[in-house]
């Protein structure tokens, strides 16, 4: 357990995004009256990422809409934001920032986060003068990298994105909506097959196929290529070449493969980290006073018996109140936590997910087609239900999500 | 406003009422209290009425945003704005409800 002896007056909550709001949030509501220092490396208050990639690239919402906090919400928080948190001191519980500053609390709360994984070799560097990251290259996960985004995707533009995953596919509906040329280069078999199997994600194919993006599967992106170099030695994307030697011309290019924990500020802290801040069930790290939630965390899970990182949005939101609670010294009452819920929306369609996949599921359409886009796809492990797919089908998927709390839930 | 007989309404139970607009979403907790507040989420265009009820609270079932069932505040992101809770009343078996005056917080493209 998390006991910390005498009780805690502050605390500092490194990571000013969904988790570490939704921390300031409950201590507040579990009577903390005590000092939150919020820690942001970005210069933003907590915004919701999701709409990245939907109505905030098509230009529907303003960074405004985005906000976290409500109106009438007082957090009562100490802000410091526009500095990244370089170190923590665990048996102090001292966090320094990247400007200097340091602050000591009675508990720490990290919630850092991910960052959008890039190439493992720097596009370009293989051309003769090229000395600055290409224009036109991007990913995202800042409102920034939005923005950016958003300014590329001009009429005329041909988009090419890398990885089939959500951030993908969501980035390819909306550019497709905004009349750009748009190619998709995953590759698995099926966008989306990792996770969800060949059933659900051939669905997803056609969808995005009918909307009009181009998905190519099974298809390896080896190397960014880049026009010749300005006198600054900054070069144009001009393409993206696949393992076979084939390429691709693109005038703008996004990377969507996948997310690292943004832990590597904690090398030397003491802490285990292994893809993520090793923690227990309920969010502690076995070092007194130190706790962590959300993308950059990995806490325990009972049912594949090791520490699993999850970066559900849901999950991010809803777990920090066990955290704080276990941070207070507050017994809780064993309470089932809820099966993990992802959604995605693309192409008009409203993806839904529901529960923990192992892999070796069963797997049976219980609603609608594959055909048409528009199912229900229930997942059976030992006969018994363990997850369920939604496209188009919210009022099954709520339905379904109460029956797997009986045998997915996780005792916290 | 009548709605239904109160045994219609199993407890755990929710419905849509369509008979007004904007509908609203009546629920019946597992404790046995009746709740009324608007049935379209305020963030996107969702039937509250689908979403999850556990306690004072219900979740959107599309994008889990939080609603607090006695009063339409909101619990948790991504809403932003409450929904309108309705008064309700229980009279001889049956559920009624008294529509809230004030204006509803519509989601961005829906009207009614």
């Amino acid at each position: 357990m998390a006991e910390t002896a005498a009780p805690v007056r502050s605390v500092t909550i490194v990571g000013a995004s969904l988790a570490g709001h939704a921390s300031a949030k409950a201590l507040r509501s579990l009577g903390f009256a005590g000092r939150i220092t919020m820690v942001g490396g970005e210069r933003h208050r907590p915004y919701d990422r999701p709409p990245l990639s939907k109505e905030f690239l098509a230009g529907r919402a303003t960074v405004e809409d985005l906000a976290l906090e409500t109106e009438d919400e007082d957090l009562d928080a100490e802000w410091m934001l526009g500095a990244r948190a370089v170190s923590l001191d665990s048996s102090s519980r001292t966090v320094t920032l990247s400007d200097g500053r340091t602050i000591t609390a009675d508990a720490v709360v990290i919630a850092t986060g991910s960052f959008a994984r890039t190439l493992d070799t720097a596009p370009g560097s293989a051309s003769p003068g090229v000395t600055e990251a290409p224009r036109g290259l991007h990913t995202l996960r800042t409102v920034e990298d939005a923005a950016a985004l958003r300014d590329q995707l001009v009429p005329g533009a041909t988009l090419v994105i890398v990885g089939s995953g959500f951030v993908g596919l969501e980035v390819a509906s909306t550019a497709l909506d905004l009349g750009i040329s748009t190619t998709v280069l995953g590759s698995t078999t099926w966008p989306l097959s990792r996770i969800f199997g060949d059933t659900v994600a051939s669905a997803v194919q056609l969808l995005q196929e009918r909307h009009g993006v181009t998905v190519r599967n099974s298809v390896l992106a080896e190397s960014i290529l880049v026009g010749a170099p300005d006198d600054a030695g900054r070069a144009d994307v001009t393409g993206v070449r696949l393992s076979g030697g084939e390429e691709i011309s693109a005038d703008v290019i996004v990377l969507g493969i996948g997310s690292v924990a943004a832990v590597g500020w904690l090398e030397g802290s003491g802490l285990e980290l292994s893809n993520g801040v090793v923690c227990d069930e309920k969010g502690f790290t076995g070092v007194d006073g130190v706790f962590a939630v959300g993308d950059c965390s990995a806490w325990f899970d009972p049912v594949r018996g090791r520490p699993y990182r999850i970066e559900h949005w849901t999950d991010s939101r809803d777990r920090p109140a066990i955290t704080m609670a276990a941070l207070l010294g507050i017994d809780t009452p064993t309470r089932v936590l809820r099966p993990s819920y992802l959604w995605s929306d693309q192409c008009g369609a409203r993806i839904q997910f529901a529960g923990r996949l192992l892999g070796g599921e069963t797997v049976h359409v219980e609603a609608g087609t594959v055909d048409a886009a528009d199912l229900l796809v229930v997942y059976r492990r030992d006969g018994e239900p363990v997850a369920v797919v939604g496209i188009n089908q919210p009022s099954l998927v709520a339905r379904w999500r109460k029956r797997l709390t009986s045998n997915q839930g996780v005792a916290a | 406003m009548r709605i239904c007989a109160l045994a219609d309404l199993a407890p755990g139970d929710a419905l849509r009422f369509d008979g007004v607009t904007p509908p609203i979403a009546v629920f019946h907790t597992e404790e046995g209290e009746v709740f009324a507040i608007d049935d379209t989420c305020t963030h996107q265009d969702a039937s509250l009425a689908d979403g999850w009820a556990e306690g004072c609270e219900v979740e959107c079932p599309l994008h889990s945003s939080k609603f607090d069932l006695r009063t339409g505040a909101v619990d948790a992101p991504p809403a932003k704005r409450g929904v309108r809770s309705h008064a309700v009343t229980i009279e001889g078996g049956d559920i009624h409800v008294t529509v809230s005056e004030a204006e509803p917080n519509l989601p961005p493209g829906v009207s009614y």
